[in-house]
């Protein structure tokens, strides 16, 4: 047990109950809600074990679909950001991704941004699509995504910023 | 064989991936469906007991709009059964032009609270604006607190059943027997009913309620119980001590009563 799984470990709890308690509360505009706790995949260690990454991301999921009460949504979403993670990394870092040069903590804004915002629209579109699981009502499953996207990715640029950690920066 | 192996070892990721994916995409189905998932649900003893926990702690907060909104629905219930109390046993019959509410009851918040000196009074957060108005009674879901006295635009002061000169119509429930409420000015806790005939059958422990000979309170009302009962020099009457079911020190909302016939009783009586 080194720092860094102690660290991932408390993340992982810390943003499973600020989901719960005082995200899905939130409810801005109606019906809006951010869903940060994907930041436990987006800086999750980028030498961590694929299939331990996959399971971990699945139970973070299945936990909020617990507290929600809401299926398998979650699960889904985790599950499939957790597994093309690799891909999105690959598109934004390109060369210094292949050759594991990149530090997820102290890499630019912009392209942290590009980062963040791939990941949460790929999330945001599976959770909403399962989530309404209606393919007629793909204009109500669109518009969900972008305005809960934009209101996630806000947020989470706050939440990396705010809490960079200082032997990095 | 060993081809097959070594396939599922080589894609071990994806097929994981498949694999839970495939779960998660089993309880989302489930969940769309009538019948809802067993297992992935807020009410497993995991998130039921932090959402319990959660509760316990915000349910704090909301104490105050809480009572408010079941003290609103009291009222409500109030009135609903104000209607087939009393007077139902003697309406005949259902018409809309005299079937009256003989009763309405307000909510109002107590603001001051005496109880320590002889002659207390208690002042509430409603007045004329509300329609309360003197000679109205007061009272908590528990018993009695007393009879408004004197009201202004927003206000309105009620002569507590805690006062020397406080005089109320009460007596046993299982009899007809009644007295006067009084207080001696030592325990606020306890009341006394004096001018019960000596033929009442009294025990410790009997209910004593409010018996409606006045227009302030309807019959029903509940008071205290006898704690104990001593008779008078004169042999003739009780004096009776009477354990009050409110604490008179921690009274927070009441409820006042008008009475819609007040003025059609009094003409009545003041005929001769």
């Amino acid at each position: 047990m080194n720092r860094d799984t102690l660290l991932n470990i408390a993340r992982f709890v810390i943003l499973i109950l600020v989901q719960v308690f005082v995200l899905d509360h939130v409810n801005f505009l109606g019906d809006l809600n951010p869903y940060i706790y994907i930041i436990f995949i987006l800086l999750a260690p980028l030498n961590i074990n694929k299939s331990l990454f996959i399971f971990v991301s699945f139970v973070l999921g299945l936990t909020i679909d617990m507290f929600g009460d809401s299926g398998g949504v979650h699960a889904s979403a985790c599950l499939v950001i957790a597994f093309f993670r690799p891909v999105a990394l690959r598109s934004v870092f390109g060369l210094s991704y292949e050759f594991q040069t990149v530090k997820l903590s102290n890499i630019g804004f912009g392209e942290k941004l590009a980062y963040v915002t791939l990941m949460v629209l790929t999330h945001h579109i599976v959770l909403f699509s399962l989530e309404i699981f209606n393919f007629s009502h793909i204009l109500l499953i669109i518009k969900k995504t972008l305005f809960s996207s934009l209101f996630t990715i806000v947020i989470t640029m706050l939440v990396l910023v705010l809490f960079r950690r200082k032997s990095d920066s | 064989m060993q081809q097959i192996i070594n396939f599922l070892i080589r894609n071990k990721h994806s097929l994981l991936f498949l694999l839970l994916l495939f779960l998660s995409l089993i309880f989302t189905i489930q969940s769309h469906s009538y019948h809802r998932s067993k297992f992935v649900s807020s009410t497993n003893f995991f998130s039921g007991g932090i959402y319990d926990w959660q509760h316990s702690i915000s349910d704090y907060f909301r104490l105050k709009e809480e009572n408010e909104r079941l003290l609103e629905e009291n009222e409500r219930l109030h009135n609903i059964i104000s209607v087939f109390g009393v007077d139902s046993v003697t309406t005949k019959y259902v018409d809309s032009l005299s079937f009256n509410k003989p009763y309405t009851y307000t909510k109002a918040r107590v603001i001051k609270n005496d109880y320590s000196k002889i002659d207390n009074y208690i002042l509430i957060n409603k007045g004329e604006n509300d329609s309360i108005f003197p000679d109205m009674g007061i009272i908590t879901d528990k018993g009695v607190v007393g009879i408004v006295e004197n009201t202004t635009q927003n206000y309105g002061r009620i002569i507590s059943i805690l006062n020397s000169n406080s005089r109320i119509n009460a007596g046993l429930k299982n009899s007809n027997q009644y007295g006067s409420l009084i207080w001696n000015g030592k325990d606020p806790n306890i009341v006394q009913l004096e001018t019960v005939p000596r033929q009442a059958a009294l025990k410790e422990g009997d209910t004593i309620i409010t018996h409606g000979r006045s227009t302030i309170f309807p019959r029903g009302i509940k008071i205290g119980t006898i704690l104990n009962y001593t008779l008078d020099q004169n042999k003739s009457y009780y004096l009776i001590d009477v354990k009050l079911f409110n604490d008179m020190t921690n009274i927070g909302f009441v409820y006042a009563i008008k009475n819609n016939d007040a003025i059609e009783i009094k003409n009545l009586e003041n005929l001769d």
